[in-house]
């Protein structure tokens, strides 16, 4: 497939699931929550790019609905409550620094490969803009992941799970051309449920280690040392 | 005519080399509520000191009086292989892309040997820092090259310039990917803001200043003029590959004409958006520099990933 012979739509798709990816990336280098949850907020807006690109080019008017959901949720609602909660506690000014940056973003970089190397024996049964487009989301499920695993705070665990999110939410949107109006409301409000829910946990996490620094929790033990 | 043009070409990019410096300095002082210098005063700085006596210290030997000429043919002749205003040229038929950072590594070294040559301690220091960004800047710049001339297969410039403008308007990731890692190694390269500061000869943690604290007169005047034109290599390589529409693609006069204009208009507007970035962006620490040329590198490995993965034909 030569990208210059495909049609506009194709090209787009594939620009903005470059730029999804990029922004994983970005979540993965990224020292500081607040910058985190920016990051966070624009692979948000290219979702909603992207569905209303879908819905506008398919013609499928209830795509709509669903990326005007994405706008309020991933964009505005959850990285709005996720930066107050890091304003209460105070953890804005934490710089959380990996133990091994380059090490993390090869990784990440060698999961784009292997992602498409899994994905590649699809190639018969779709078409190649898809496949790619497939690779991309998820490499992004895979690089969440990654983010979740590399990063300490709970915040940015979180966002590593919204993130995975995003992945799958992206590849559902392209490969499916849409899905039904009840998987993706219900989606939506699992999404919503999870938001609240981490920021509970997020309270009683802090209330029982006082920080929301994960790696404290290994300290705990029914045995006093 | 073909080499008249190309000739011509070189030369103009040598003279509007300190223009560009002119109109940079310009913006950021604008930008910062300064009054700024007229446009014309990097040409002034540079007739005044080429008329100055140079001072040179008595420990120098004849590498440190040489290399300022080495340095700034080496500069010129890398401008010559970039098309600025007209594709296909003969020069850049014979050098490609790769010749040209040949070209800019062939000045820094002789660059960081003079910053040795007096053994100050100053000089040593910026010499070892600036080996040390470049070693991971030249990576990163050759990774966003290659996704360039993979996607036009071929490593002429002018050839891949002529190959985007024939293919028109296609949104590629990968030029995105490349696009910002470029932009990130040519303020690297350059030593622009977040990297080292251009202003100012009175910072610990100065790089380019620091070794060529030594030279007066006219060594420092083509040094500084190299540096000048070093910067409007970048901006004419990163206007011209990735936008390089207006760009002249026959040698008729209006045509020429045009692709002047097309090419002043894009860099003025680059030299803005720079403006805007060093004004809003603090110098960053030494030791975080390598942070951000992994992510160059890392940028434009992305490209080339995303052109193998998206575009490639197969």
């Amino acid at each position: 497939m030569n990208i210059g012979q495909t049609d506009f739509y194709t090209q787009a798709i594939l620009s903005l699931a470059a730029l999804v990816g990029l922004t994983s990336f970005l979540m993965l280098g990224q020292s500081r929550l607040l910058r985190l949850i920016f990051v966070f907020a624009l692979q948000g807006f290219l979702l909603t790019l992207t569905t209303s690109l879908a819905a506008y080019s398919l013609n499928n008017p209830h795509l709509y609905i669903s990326a005007a959901l994405t706008l309020l949720l991933k964009v505005i609602f959850i990285p709005w409550m996720l930066r107050r909660e890091v304003l209460q506690m105070n953890i804005h000014r934490d710089v959380q620094t990996l133990k091994n940056k380059t090490m993390v973003m090869l990784g990440g970089a060698s999961l784009m490969v292997f992602s498409y190397y899994v994905l590649h024996p699809i190639v018969q049964t779709t078409t190649p803009a898809m496949l790619n487009a497939l690779a991309v989301s998820l490499s992004v499920v895979l690089l969440g992941m990654l983010l979740m695993i590399s990063h300490r705070q709970a915040v940015a665990h979180v966002v590593g799970f919204m993130s995975i999110e995003n992945g799958l939410f992206f590849a559902a949107i392209v490969a499916t051309k849409g899905m039904p109006m009840v998987v993706e409301l219900g989606i939506a409000f699992d999404v919503l449920v999870a938001a609240v829910l981490f920021g509970i946990f997020f309270l009683h996490i802090r209330s029982s280690i006082d920080s929301l620094d994960v790696d404290l929790l290994n300290r705990l033990n029914e045995v006093d040392k | 005519m073909n080499w008249l043009i190309a000739i011509l070409q070189g030369a103009l990019f040598i003279i509007l080399a300190p223009l560009l410096a002119g109109w940079l300095k310009y913006c950021k002082c604008r930008l910062q509520n300064r009054k700024a210098p007229s446009l014309l005063q990097p040409y002034r700085d540079l007739l005044k000191l080429s008329n100055k006596q140079p001072v040179v210290s008595e420990q120098a030997s004849w590498l440190f009086i040489t290399a300022p000429y080495l340095i700034f043919s080496a500069t010129a002749l890398a401008a010559t292989v970039v098309p600025l205003v007209v594709v296909d040229l003969p020069t850049s038929a014979s050098a490609d892309v790769i010749v040209m950072v040949g070209f800019f590594a062939f000045a820094r070294f002789f660059l960081t040997l003079a910053g040795l040559d007096i053994g100050t301690a100053f000089g040593g220091m910026g010499s070892s820092r600036e080996m040390t960004i470049s070693s991971l800047a030249e990576p990163a710049m050759l990774m966003a090259i290659f996704t360039l001339t993979m996607t036009a297969s071929t490593t002429n410039l002018s050839g891949a310039i002529a190959h985007v403008l024939d293919e028109g308007l296609v949104l590629r990731p990968s030029f995105v990917f490349a696009l910002f890692a470029l932009i990130l190694v040519a303020i690297a390269e350059t030593g622009r803001i977040p990297i080292d500061n251009p202003a100012t000869h009175l910072e610990l943690t100065m790089i380019h200043e620091a070794m060529i604290l030594e030279y007066s007169g006219r060594y420092l005047a083509l040094i500084e003029w190299a540096s000048q034109l070093k910067l409007m290599l970048y901006g004419v390589l990163i206007a011209n590959i990735f936008f390089p529409w207006g760009i002249a693609e026959t040698f008729a006069l209006k045509d020429l004409g045009y692709g002047l204009l097309a090419i002043l208009g894009k860099l003025a507007l680059l030299a803005i958006f720079l403006a805007v970035a060093e004004t809003l962006v603090a110098k960053m620490r030494l030791f975080r520099v390598q942070e951000y040329l992994s992510f160059a590198y890392l940028l434009g490995l992305l490209g080339m990933l995303s052109h193998i993965i998206l575009e490639a034909s197969r």
